[in-house]
């Protein structure tokens, strides 16, 4: 029998609980002739902000051992292009679209969520951990007071819809960070956004990124990801979607067994754009195997008697 | 788009610079001059991202496709080191390419392994009955790659070496102020970008807008989702930034902002 992949992600339903980590994805439909859009449990979307942002100097990408830094800038054509061209297209090609907010202003997150929700997303996700700008981002997810305001600001915004709180693991106490925007209303969170990091040109004698620091992802953080997805489960009650350096499916199943109720593949993405429906069929192969029936057994089973 | 295809020869061309030549009929099909393959160049985590190689040249009829392509980094030296026969995982073919016209006297200007892409335009245009004149330079003439296939596409070839070893001494912009750039209908260029940079001054200064680059760029996706090679042009709202990968790589000389 095919094993069930079906989550709850506090209420929203998918039909498999693969997604694509914002920003590695564009949104989606660079992808749409590549991959099939439809058999991804759904897509989250770059991060947008109220008005369109044209991003940092490049460089913008370096690659790191394991891993890249980059510092993109949350470069965006603004939530009017996005909500408007992207997502009546995604909904057209029955994506389940779960949409990346951001600002400079806890207003701005607000207005940003009310947006997407009138268009008829199916879950907001708040970038708090954005490394790469002067103002929002990482700023706001630092600090309990930011992090709550901004989260109640896009929780009213957002109506019924489920809000996941993206949080990184710099800049404050995660759990600390994590309990008050618990408080403040999110439904569940995404972890983890990209580590601070740095690369220097040795010739040249300078940073390699334009932006000098930038955002490490890709498997050297693995471990540090799953610590966190670690931490949060056992702390709170609330979904967790796991992110950071999952290449394979096997990856995948070490953060289910960590507490992630869904995964997001980032930069796996530019070295196989493909790799998010191949975990799924992945998942259901491992699980066959495994005898395991229904992916909702694996959820923090890593947990059991530590 | 995406293939896992076989490594048919792989030769060293020059000190460090390799031609490798696969099997893989679809891209061999539908490839443009200009346009990149994203490779694999390792099977584990280390190198993680794909590599950005320009289209050398395709044969239509043997299904095979070569890049031409030089050690920079540990990406190149593990695939200068793969063994014929082994699988290699290619993205492609991506981004948008030169303009082929047909009927025209086309001017082509190289630097360094800005030879790779160029090369397969200039067959594409001699295949299409276009008369091309190339200007090609190299820090010496060691690194002048393919001349013997250039000869025998019977294009009119001028060199530059910095050394003097092959032709004029100095850069191939130099050599072109030198002669005078040849009337043209289209400008080509691929090569550093201080090459290029120096040549859309020259093209400026010779009011002689039309010229199409191939410009390079730090890539992640090659797909023009992440936003990562970010280049600056004059749009009609201004400054914006474009993507290296899917808006182009060629850009025309006279938008791109060189900073």
């Amino acid at each position: 029998m095919k094993p069930d992949l079906e989550v709850n992600l506090a209420g929203l339903r998918l039909k498999n609980p693969v997604l694509t980590a914002s920003g590695t994805f564009g949104f989606g439909l660079e992808y749409a002739r590549l991959v099939d859009l439809g058999a991804i449990g759904a897509v989250v979307l770059k991060s947008v902000t109220l008005h369109s942002r044209q991003g940092n100097p490049p460089p913008r990408v370096t690659e790191t051992p394991a891993g890249m830094l980059n510092s993109i800038g949350l470069e965006n054509p603004g939530a009017p292009a996005v909500v408007s061209k992207v997502v009546p297209e995604l909904k057209r090609l029955g994506v389940k679209v779960i949409a990346s907010v951001a600002g400079e202003t806890v207003e701005e997150y607000g207005e940003v969520a009310r947006r997407f929700a009138a268009a008829g997303v199916d879950a907001i996700e708040v970038n708090l951990s954005c490394p790469n700008v002067a103002r929002g981002g990482l700023t706001f997810g630092c600090t309990r007071g930011m992090a709550a305001a901004v989260t109640a600001a896009v929780r009213q915004a957002a109506g019924d819809l489920p809000v996941f709180a993206k949080l990184g693991v710099t800049g404050g106490n995660l759990l600390e960070i994590a309990g008050a925007v618990a408080e403040a209303g999110a439904s569940g969170f995404s972890l983890i956004n990209t580590l601070p990091g740095l690369a220097v040109d040795l010739r040249q004698r300078r940073p390699v990124l334009g932006n000098v620091t930038g955002g490490l992802s890709g498997p050297a953080i693995k471990p540090v990801a799953l610590w966190a997805v670690w931490q949060v489960y056992k702390a709170f009650k609330l979904p967790v979607i796991g992110m950071g350096g999952i290449m394979s499916t096997s990856d995948a199943l070490e953060f289910f067994l960590c507490g992630a109720t869904a995964v997001a593949v980032g930069t796996g993405n530019f070295v196989n754009p493909r790799l998010t429906t191949e975990i799924v069929a992945g998942l259901e192969k491992a699980l066959a195997a495994e005898h395991v029936s229904d992916i909702k057994e694996l959820i923090g089973a890593a947990h059991n008697g530590k | 788009m995406i293939y896992e295809v076989e490594i048919v020869t792989q030769r060293k061309v020059a000190t460090g610079c390799y031609r490798l030549e696969m099997y893989a009929p679809e891209v061999a099909q539908t490839a443009q001059p200009g346009q990149f393959l994203m490779l694999k160049t390792s099977i584990t985590l280390d190198p993680l991202l794909r590599r950005p190689f320009s289209i050398n040249t395709v044969d239509r009829d043997r299904g095979l496709v070569k890049i031409l392509y030089r050690v920079v980094g540990r990406g190149t030296a593990l695939l200068a080191g793969r063994k014929l026969g082994r699988r290699l995982s290619i993205f492609g073919p991506l981004g948008r390419g030169f303009t082929v016209p047909a009927n025209g006297r086309f001017l082509v200007v190289a630097g360094g392994l800005g030879i790779a892409p160029l090369y397969f335009l200039i067959q594409r245009l001699k295949a299409l009955g276009n008369e091309v004149v190339v200007f090609y330079g190299a820090q010496n003439r060691f690194k002048l790659l393919l001349l013997e296939e250039l000869a025998a596409m019977r294009v009119e070839l001028f060199t530059a070496t910095d050394n003097g070893s092959s032709g004029h001494k100095g850069t191939v912009v130099d050599l072109l102020r030198t002669k005078g750039i040849p009337p043209a209908d289209l400008i080509y260029a691929a090569g550093p970008p201080p090459m290029l940079k120096a040549l859309a001054a020259l093209l400026r200064e010779a009011e002689m807008p039309r010229a199409e680059f191939s410009l390079e760029e730090r890539m992640a996706c090659g797909a023009g989702a992440c936003r990562g090679c970010a280049v600056k042009v004059i749009a009609e709202e201004g400054p914006v930034y474009k993507r290296v990968c899917a808006d182009g790589p060629v850009f025309l000389a006279g938008e791109v902002v060189w900073e």
